[in-house]
């Protein structure tokens, strides 16, 4: 073993900031991470073993126990549960014989739970060696768990229902589908790579910025920044090393539009950070890919040499002289904090995903404490489109203060879930009318750290001012229990994916959710409705962006949804509702055998 | 830019100097602002957020952020003080806190607090969470049920090689401090009470050396935590 | 006028917030003056005659004859005080809460700790126990609690104060000093 770990630390030169990738590769080698292999890190990395198991332990795709030789990891959000979760996964544990979060005791198989793995309109959904099942029905597990028992390569169990678009080609063979639904402008075929790296290399940098700051193109990631700022902000820096960090981490349940450029338009992405890579004058780009999107690496890297072939990246572009650019692929290792940018920019160098402080901000002091830009997928698709078609071009689409178009990611109970492309400012009815989405109770906008309307909001629109969103739309049925299926579930998934190191994201969170606990279960009383609302105060002193918004679930359904709330709790009274004596005389009785018979 | 200029805390004007963080100005000047996973001759990390002012309207850490001019910020007030007993109090319903056991108590930063902030009682339910006691280091204890996760041990914290001796593990609320008892089997007893005094409450003790001070003379049985920095001016 | 009735009890505790009240000292006189006592363990009535103003409640909820006492003080004081860490947040008791079992608790203390005599392995199931609970609770997760008066014991002159307070009709604001946990 020591020699496979030797190669792996080689291949990466030893250098310790790409301990993320050696651990990847070591999990990938044994499905786990064994401790000699940590010793051996800590030898020739000369890392303290408490750095590396901090590290290790952080990450939910890192383990140092062994997840079988098929690791099966179904997703478990909103989406899945709404799309039949429940009945898939029981047929997993009984057609496996473990429960969940368990490895066979022959090593052979571990199953496992995950957070949302951006397939919210084909749940559900689960990774098996990192490779993707979609659409998944209790006769699809009885079948797939059968072949592996059957010890069936991975990649013959999908052979037949492989997806559509390039899911389909050679070096991807997955059975995901793109469910492009509307089509504007980044997802338009007409775009022949280098057009804008070919028009750029005419201009001076600075008429770059100047071309995307007359755009007014703001960052889709959800936070709609002003894309020039950032840009300019690293440009103004003194002369040195600036790194180009495209963020490929998108976590938010219920989005998945990055996933479908990725998989349909990733020259025009890379395009996007090499422009960048111009107007900033940097020379090196990192992908910061989701490890639940690892299934396109290949792909993505064979994009890449492609690109370089035809001399869109590396030296010289397009025999401009000076003008060199690279862009390597980093995997995440399952951590949704890390979509925030210092967190990403961590990771990235080995260490756990927790946003640190700013100022500085990363584009003083980033990624190895160089100047670093970090934009969305969708954004650095965006800019080469405007550098094609002009600014005017791309302004005409939109609302004022937002400009152009939003790839929306639309999934829950409607006919058509998919990715749509709208121009901004179209409103929650209109959307709801494309995807086909009747008797509607609410739309959880931009995810979980979004917003959770009710119809009396449906007349709103989709821009920064109004309803912004980094793109995830969950519609909600009026059958569902909104509470228990939806806020309940959004609100675990923030316990689950806090990085921890803020005491009100740590504690808190977890206390709201007891509180749920306690209103849904009937035992709630006025004052924890009115707590929850005055507890988000303590929730915005969070660091990052997450912990600020982790009580959103809560607080936006307080808000827009009272009546649900109001009539599941209580009066007042002497007695507390949580303390209930025969629950609590049960252990006792059960280890004497005594009768419970409460005197009252 | 003027190297030299005034902010505003808490209605007082007061000098400040570019660099400079909140915290440090109001320290300098006799203001207190309650502080806990901030340690001197530490980078601060802000992760307790029990430092949290108001500038201009906005929450902020004050051990990490550097004024500017025109800062006006809000820190002695009802509202921000209510905001921190609420931090406080899902630290003491989080872990198991039981004072009267415990060898830090009367020294205990957590404690402290909550007597300054008048915590009678939180106003959460109790967790009892389930955590362990670690005494298999010769020199040390680690008791996880007192451990509020300031990672003070492991920024400070090192061997004589300067090895890291402490450092985090999971993550969310299943975080802990981890401890490479390996290297930890070495430390003298130097380093060990340097690291139960580092700790801000009893989640590390030095083993044999419990309840040392009398009650009446610990550090905070007289006077509530935050009272020298007023001294001091 | 009629003086204010006090009432007192001792749940999962170690009557030393009971020691604490007595620590006042002479004061105990004064205190007679201004209050009588209804139920408590200081003059040993075990039920209650009439309904009280104030109850004191020392120790938390580990069984179910704690659970009927503590119900039963709410019924019949206006204002309940928890006295004491077992009270606020059950105390040395409460350290089996969420560690041990009741089984691996009971076997401890009946069958197989080194003292234990038991050759039977008996375990004592008598209908007159009282049940133990799942985990010792502090008062306030069982019923409304109004004071809490913490410490260990409490300080005699935070009692004293607080009682003073209270019977003035004022709120309680406890001296530093004797404002403590342990």
């Amino acid at each position: 073993m020591r020699e496979v770990i030797n190669n792996i630390i080689s291949l990466y030169k030893s250098d310790k900031t790409r301990l993320m990738d050696m651990l990847l590769d070591i999990q990938e080698k044994f499905n786990y991470i064994p401790d000699n292999a940590i010793d051996t890190l800590v030898e020739k990395l000369d890392l303290p073993k408490v750095h590396i198991l901090e590290t290790i332990s952080f990450y939910h795709f890192l383990t140092l126990k062994n997840t079988g030789k098929y690791t099966i990891y179904l997703n478990d959000s909103v989406s899945a549960y709404m799309s039949g979760r429940k009945e898939v996964a029981e047929t997993f544990e009984k057609e496996i014989g473990i429960k969940f979060n368990s490895v066979t005791n022959d090593g052979l198989i571990g199953l496992f739970d995950t957070s949302c793995i951006g397939m919210s309109d084909q749940e559900p959904a689960a990774l098996i060696n990192n490779k993707v099942f979609t659409n998944l029905t209790i006769a699809k597990v009885k079948e797939i768990v059968k072949n592996i028992k059957d010890g069936k390569d991975i990649n013959s169990l999908m052979k037949a229902n492989l997806g559509n678009g390039k899911n389909s080609s050679k070096l991807i063979q997955s059975m995901v589908n793109n469910n492009i639904r509307v089509i504007k402008s980044i997802l338009s075929d007409e775009y022949i790579p280098g057009s804008a790296l070919m028009k750029i290399i005419e201009q001076e940098r600075d008429e770059v910025i100047n071309e995307i700051e007359n755009s007014e193109l703001r960052g889709h990631g959800g936070a709609g920044f002003p894309t020039d700022l950032k840009w300019k902000f690293t440009a103004k820096t003194p002369e040195g090393k600036r790194y180009i960090f495209c963020n490929a981490d998108e976590g938010e349940p219920g989005t998945f539009k990055d996933r479908v450029i990725l998989t349909e338009r990733p020259e025009l992405m890379f395009e996007g950070m090499a422009t960048c890579g111009y107007a900033i004058n940097s020379d090196e780009g990192v992908l910061y890919l989701r490890h639940e999107y690892k299934y396109l690496k290949k792909y993505l890297e064979n994009v890449l040499n492609k690109m370089r072939k035809r001399n869109l990246l590396g030296k010289d572009i397009l025999g401009q002289k000076g003008f060199n650019f690279d862009i390597r692929i980093q995997l995440g290792g399952g951590a949704y904090v890390c979509g925030e940018e210092t967190a990403l920019l961590e990771s990235t160098k080995g260490n756990r995903g927790e946003p640190r402080y700013k100022p500085p901000f990363p584009a003083v002091k980033g990624y190895l404490d160089k100047p670093t830009v970090i934009n969305n997928v969708e954004t650095l698709c965006s800019v080469v489109k405007i550098l094609n078609k002009g600014n005017y071009w791309f302004k005409k689409m939109g609302t004022e203060e937002s400009r152009g178009t939003k790839l929306l990611s639309i999934s829950g109970d409607c006919e058509k879930p998919g990715v749509y492309e709208i121009k901004w400012g179209i409103t929650i009815n209109e959307m709801l009318h494309m995807a086909g989405a009747e008797d509607v109770q609410a739309v959880q906008v931009s995810g979980p750290s979004g917003n959770c309307i009710s119809p009396s909001q449906f007349n709103n629109q989709i821009r920064y001012s109004d309803l912004g969103t980094g793109g995830s739309m969950v519609i909600i049925g009026k059958h569902r229990d909104l509470l228990k299926d939806v806020v309940m579930n959004y609100t675990n998934f923030f316990i689950g994916e806090s990085c921890g190191s803020c005491v009100p994201c740590r504690n808190l969170i977890v206390i709201y959710r007891n509180t749920l606990q306690k209103v849904i279960d009937g035992k709630g009383v006025q004052a924890d409705l009115d707590n929850m609302l005055e507890w988000e105060k303590v929730m915005k002193m969070n660091r990052c962006g997450l912990g600020q918004t982790s009580s959103n679930p809560i607080v936006t359904t307080l808000k827009n949804f009272p009546e649900l709330y109001e009539n599941k709790i209580i009066e007042d009274s002497d007695l507390i509702p949580t303390f209930d004596i025969s629950k609590a005389i049960q252990e006792y009785c059960d280890a004497t055998g005594r009768k419970p018979i409460i005197e009252e | 830019m003027k190297d030299k200029f005034k902010i505003i805390i808490d209605g007082k004007e007061l000098p400040a100097r570019h660099g400079q963080t909140i915290l440090e100005i109001a320290n300098n000047n006799g203001i207190y602002i309650p502080t806990l996973c901030n340690f001197e001759g530490l980078k601060p990390q802000a992760s307790c957020r029990i430092c949290s002012v108001k500038v201009n309207g906005r929450p902020m850490t004050a051990c990490t952020t550097t004024v500017s001019p025109g800062m006006e910020i809000e820190n002695d007030t009802p509202e921000m003080n209510e905001l921190r007993k609420i931090i406080v109090e899902t630290m003491f319903v989080t872990g198991n806190h039981f004072c009267p056991s415990c060898e830090k108590s009367g020294n205990c930063e957590l404690q402290a607090l909550a007597y300054r902030f008048k915590m009678d009682v939180p106003r959460f339910p109790y967790s009892f969470s389930k955590r362990d006691i670690d005494a298999s280091n010769p020199k040390i204890m680690i008791d996880h049920n007192r451990c509020i996760k300031c990672k003070r041990c492991a920024r400070g914290i090192k061997t004589d090689d300067g090895k890291d001796l402490f450092a985090f593990k999971n993550r969310g609320e299943k975080i802990e401090i981890s401890i490479d008892n390996e290297l930890a089997k070495n430390i003298s007893d130097e380093k060990a009470q340097e690291a139960m005094d580092i700790c801000p409450v009893g989640a590390i003790i030095k083993k044999e050396r419990g309840f040392i001070d009398p009650i009446g003379t610990r550090k905070y049985d007289n006077k509530p935590i935050g009272s020298k920095v007023k001294e001091v001016q | 006028m009629s003086k204010p009735i006090v009432a007192t009890t001792a749940l999962a505790g170690c009557f030393g917030c009971h020691m604490s009240l007595l620590d006042i000292d002479d004061r105990i006189l004064q205190l007679v003056e201004l209050v009588d006592f209804n139920k408590s363990p200081i003059n040993d009535i075990k039920t209650f005659t009439k309904k009280c103003d104030i109850g004191i409640i020392e120790g938390g909820v580990a069984n179910t004859e704690n659970y009927k006492v503590l119900k039963e003080f709410r019924k019949n004081c206006k204002i309940l005080i928890s006295l004491g860490e077992c009270a606020i947040m059950g105390g040395l008791p409460a350290m089996r809460n969420g560690k041990d079992s009741i089984e691996s608790c009971l076997k401890e203390a009946y069958q197989d700790s080194p003292s234990t005599i038991n050759k039977n392995n008996i375990m004592p199931n008598d209908e007159e126990l009282p049940m133990i609970l799942d985990k010792v609770y502090p008062c306030h997760e069982v019923v409304k609690i109004d004071y809490f008066l913490p410490g260990c014991p409490p300080r005699a002159d935070l009692i004293w104060d607080a009682l003073v307070a209270l019977l003035n009709g004022k709120e309680i604001d406890p001296e530093y000093k004797t404002y403590k946990f342990d």
